[in-house]
């Protein structure tokens, strides 16, 4: 059984964001990028689904400029096989943009299980993965909390606003990962340097037959309003009387 | 134009995120519909009719949607959309899961999380975890947008009297089964639309200890949530999580207990009107948006003001 992970490569999640000047975008330049939390996640699931046995061949596919590599080979140190780089160059890509790329791997590879994450913490848009599975015509389980697949099943615990869901699905699905499904494991040196000898193979928009048209413009961005800075009460007694008479919450 | 505002519900209860969709659906202009997809929903359906300003509500009630399953549902609503010039929804687990898919199907990107109607294409949402607002344009034809809740105030629930439509469309995909679900029983108010909430974070200590975030809040008519370090821990249940990819809230006081205040936590809970610190870190990065912090050993304040409030 093969899956097929998509990865992307985002700013660190600890370090803090910076608006340019002219407001065109958030400041990336220089600044530590890594592998999305939730991609990192999805990972670790496709390894542990190989390392019982369930999964035989772990395909990993990031799209972006030639610095993804060296995030698909982040994800083949943590065990995937193999990687597919779609070079997109520098063009910013919407959800659906990428949905159609990767439907494209998909149609290629045929892989009983594609595992995302649920959202990247930059655009923090949470779509790339329904989308896909709306244009594969596959099930989909978004949210996943834990994921058991046996006799040509999914079973998935979704966590949902009310508490957590579980569903039976068909394969091939789409799987999206939550914050609880498992947490990746640390890479060590040796697998890095064996990471570095696996196939990773090039593709293009225009190989796959994908033209790059964003119906989303980003206008401008803006750095949030600032909260003012508060004040420090010496008791409980203080603390009452503030929202009580100040703040006038209570 | 008109407007398509998807309903959420429980088959019994129109949901209170609903009224604030519907506040930004007024923001665009045009006539506004009101579509509700569930099994035995006609409650719910009834609840949406008596809405001022929707002019219509249209309601697919049958077994298949009793889950509302984004498979089927995605189907039904890409089936009536090219009607309208947007689509909305809030921003909860249901449409999380259901309007990207339906986005793909009609071809159309989707811009998640709206938090401001510049005009009838352009908006307003957060990224990088609301440390950056974008200004995004759409030039799709037809709008598939989800709504920050917390950045709409809810329209009110009665005025209107729009008639009921039925729907019969039926979509049932067979490769996904509903197997079950633990849903949390609460008497206490809803996270995402109640005016106080009592959050207990990592310094809490334990499930156990979480009693004290409990009591306080059941004193002062508050509901608990809980940072993702608190859920992770397995102090408590994930329907309580506050941040970036749990729940987005926007109380008039919240309490931040044994909260540290990680950017990813502070994403969800900085709209609120009066926020509020206990931690016994004085450098804890909480304190920097909190508009009053007090400096001490939880387990001795928290009592105290569940005793004096």
């Amino acid at each position: 059984m093969k899956i097929l992970v998509a990865i992307k490569r985002v700013l660190d999640y600890s370090v803090k964001v910076r608006v340019k000047t002219d407001h065109s975008d958030v400041d990336l330049a220089n600044a530590k990028m890594s592998m999305n939390p939730f991609c990192e996640i999805a990972v670790e699931e496709a390894v542990r689904l190989k390392e019982a046995g369930v999964a035989s061949e772990i395909i990993v596919v990031s799209i972006g400029s030639k610095a993804v590599q060296e995030t698909i080979r982040s994800a083949m140190a943590m065990g995937a096989d193999r990687g597919i780089w779609i070079d997109s160059g520098e063009a910013a890509l919407s959800p659906l943009t990428i949905a159609q790329l990767l439907a494209k791997v998909v149609q290629a590879e045929q892989p009983s299980v594609v595992l995302l994450g649920k959202q990247a913490i930059d655009s923090d848009d949470n779509q790339t993965g329904q989308m896909l599975a709306a244009l594969c015509d596959y099930p989909q389980a978004t949210f996943a909390s834990k994921v058991t697949i046996a006799d040509s099943k999914a079973t998935v615990v979704r966590e949902v606003d009310g508490g957590l869901q579980t569903l039976q699905l068909a394969l091939p699905l789409v799987v999206t990962t939550d914050l609880r499904l498992n947490e990746p494991r640390y890479v060590k040196l040796p697998d890095i340097m064996k990471a570095k000898k696996k196939p990773l193979d090039t593709q293009t928009p225009e190989s796959l037959g994908v033209s790059l048209n964003n119906s989303v413009k980003m206008i401008k961005v803006e750095p949030p309003s600032e909260r003012k800075a508060g004040i420090m009460v010496p008791d409980v007694d203080a603390l009452i009387n503030s929202l009580k008479n100040q703040a006038k919450v209570l | 134009m008109t407007v398509l505002v998807i309903a959420e519900h429980d088959n019994q209860n129109l949901k209170p995120a609903t009224l604030n969709a519907l506040s930004a659906a007024q923001q665009l202009g045009g006539a506004i519909e009101v579509l509700v997809i569930g099994s035995n929903c006609q409650a719910v359906a009834q609840q949406a009719a008596a809405i001022a300003g929707v002019s219509k509500v249209k309601v697919s009630d049958n077994a298949v949607y009793a889950q509302q399953l984004a498979e089927n549902t995605s189907q039904l609503i890409a089936k009536l959309a090219p009607a309208y010039s947007h689509v909305l929804a809030p921003a909860t687990t249901t449409f999380k899961d259901v309007l990207p898919r339906t986005a793909a199907l009609l071809a159309v990107n989707m811009v998640s999380d709206v938090m401001a109607v510049v005009s009838a294409d352009t908006f307003k949402r957060p990224i990088y975890a609301g440390n950056a607002i974008a200004t995004v344009q759409s030039s799709d034809a037809i709008k598939v947008l989800s709504v920050r809740t917390t950045a709409f105030d809810p329209v009110s629930t009665s005025g209107g009297s729009a008639a009921i439509e039925a729907i019969s469309d039926l979509f049932e995909a067979k490769q996904t089964q509903f197997m079950g679900a633990e849903i949390a029983k609460s008497d206490r108010p809803e996270l995402t639309s109640a005016k106080l909430i009592v959050s207990g974070g990592r310094g809490v200590g334990s499930k156990e200890n979480f009693a004290i975030i409990y009591a306080l809040a059941d004193k002062m008519g508050a509901a608990v949530g809980a940072s993702r370090a608190a859920v992770d821990a397995g102090y408590v249940p994930n329907d309580l999580q506050v941040g970036q990819t749990g729940k987005v809230v926007a109380p008039e006081l919240y309490m931040a207990v044994g909260i540290s205040g990680a950017i990813q936590h502070l994403a969800g809970m900085k709209d609120s009107k009066v926020i509020v610190a206990i931690n016994k870190d004085p450098e804890a990065p909480i304190f920097q948006v909190a508009d009053y912090g007090l400096v001490g050993d939880l387990f001795t304040i928290v009592p105290e003001l569940t005793a004096k409030l």
